[in-house]
């Protein structure tokens, strides 16, 4: 695979063997930096952070991830204070950006925006959040986070918490952790169950899918608890939301029943579905998680400039 | 009903083996229903030995693009193409679903970037029969119902 030049646009792109060489990529890097405090892999070159919605963590992640490799930043982090706001079209602000910078990371709110800009684009483009569709770079972090707290992925069983229904984080998770051999387990409220037909395509690939609305009766046997949030905004009506909002919160007494090595996970940013006790227990590994998204990012930036 | 000859039309094109009630959508996809346009004959559920009940459609003095023999296979799989000259049917092909769609279709999600700003549209087939297809963009799946809603 030539990754020198390459778009990151959708998890679906990727084959098992891309996904353990970013990871090994990241690993590298990750003990690299921790020795030499500071890389210059992309010395002179830059990355633009076009965020056309504002994702605060994401484009910092990013920006950390290109200033430990040496390189420079520019962008904007929402599109009122941009040409966009006089009618550009997205075509015609990325063939502009492109000639100022190397990289492109783009964050959108429509869906197949990243993979226009990647069209239109000479230079490599990545995918920082189209919409609901896709956000590949927060599913490689996660896979990082699992390979390096248990030093495999394969053999696991792993259990994916809250909003299965309009969860794009736990859709990704779940197809890119159907390469491994992990038992999956789908826990959510009725009304937001994993679609059907992800479900159908997990079982297809070999994946054992196990769905259920019971935490307490399946913690004890999870190694990863993967929690989301339930997104208010992606909810079509207001009762719709009112119905699940607080259905689930992990909390000591829950982990009490888990098993001594269970480790938590979350995108973040949480509301009330893991309550703060727990974020001084061996089980919070979500700022971890949030950590491990700069060497992940390091190495997909190093990858697409061909510079490391 | 007297045996419907395909070689009845002098110039134009046969559209036959369309599954039964799909006839006009094809009509109707095809711009051929306009004023300006040559005769159109539409035959409905007349009865086909390889499907039941299937629909024709007759075209004079106008023959099909590839596009638009593409769409023909969107809506009507099993569909024949029968190209006539001077009565006699010079050369006939069956349609088929290509692999990639490209620009015939709309998305239909609203949220995708296709619907809001100047892209030729790209799916790819999944599955042909019946048929489902993936936006390049969104990667939101379409099945037949939402295609056809979608011409
Ligand atoms: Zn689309």
């Amino acid at each position: 695979m030539e990754w020198k030049g390459r778009d990151i646009i959708s998890i679906r792109d990727f084959s098992k063997e891309d996904i353990e060489f970013v990871l090994e990529t990241a690993e590298r890097l990750e003990r690299e930096l921790r020795e030499k405090g500071h890389l210059e892999y992309a010395k002179g070159k830059i990355l633009a952070t076009l965020f056309f919605e504002p994702s605060t963590r994401t484009r910092l992640s990013f920006e950390s991830a290109m200033h430990r490799l040496g390189g420079a930043v520019i962008g904007f982090a929402e599109a009122s204070t941009t040409s966009v706001k006089k009618g550009e079209s997205l075509r015609d602000t990325i063939k502009t950006v492109e000639q100022y910078s190397d990289v492109i990371v783009i964050r959108h709110p429509k869906e197949g925006a990243a993979r226009l800009a990647a069209e239109v684009a000479e230079i490599p483009v990545i995918n920082a959040g189209d919409g609901s569709n896709q956000h590949p770079t927060q599913t490689l972090l996660d896979l990082y986070t699992i390979k390096k707290e248990f030093g495999r992925i394969d053999g696991l069983k792993i259990g994916l918490l809250g909003d299965l229904k309009y969860g794009r984080t736990t859709h990704s998770l779940a197809e890119a952790l159907s390469f491994y051999d992990v038992e999956l387990y789908l826990i959510s409220p009725e009304l937001l169950r994993m679609p059907r037909h992800i479900v159908e395509e997990l079982r297809e690939r070999g994946v054992k899918v196990k769905e259920t609305s019971d935490l307490e009766a399946v913690i004890g046997e999870l190694d990863v608890l993967y929690v989301t949030r339930i997104q208010k905004e992606r909810f079509p009506d207001e009762q719709e939301y009112l119905k699940v909002k607080g259905s689930y919160q992990v909390n000591l007494a829950i982990l009490a029943k888990a098993k001594e090595n269970l480790k938590v996970m979350h995108p973040l940013p949480r509301v009330d579905e893991i309550h703060p006790e727990v974020d001084g227990t061996p089980h919070a590994i979500y700022f971890k998680q949030v950590f491990n998204g700069v060497p992940v990012r390091m190495a997909l930036l190093g990858l697409v400039l061909g510079v490391i | 009903m007297a045996e419907l000859k395909v070689s009845a039309i002098r110039e134009g094109t046969v559209i036959d083996h369309i599954s039964a009630g799909k006839g006009l959508k094809v009509i109707e996809i095809l711009g051929l229903g306009r004023l300006n346009g040559g005769a159109v004959l539409l035959a409905m559920n007349v009865p086909s030995k390889k499907l039941g009940r299937k629909d024709i459609v007759k075209v004079e003095g106008r023959f099909l693009s590839e596009e638009e023999v593409n769409k023909i296979a969107l809506i009507a799989p099993s569909a024949t193409v029968n190209i006539i000259r001077d009565y006699k049917v010079v050369e006939k092909f069956k349609v088929e679903v290509p692999d990639v769609i490209e620009g015939i279709l709309r998305c239909a999600n609203p949220n995708c970037i296709t619907n809001h700003e100047y892209v030729t549209t790209k799916f790819y087939v999944i599955n042909k029969e019946p048929l489902k297809v993936r936006c390049y963009y969104c990667e939101r799946t379409m099945e037949e119902d939402e295609i056809l809603a979608n011409l």
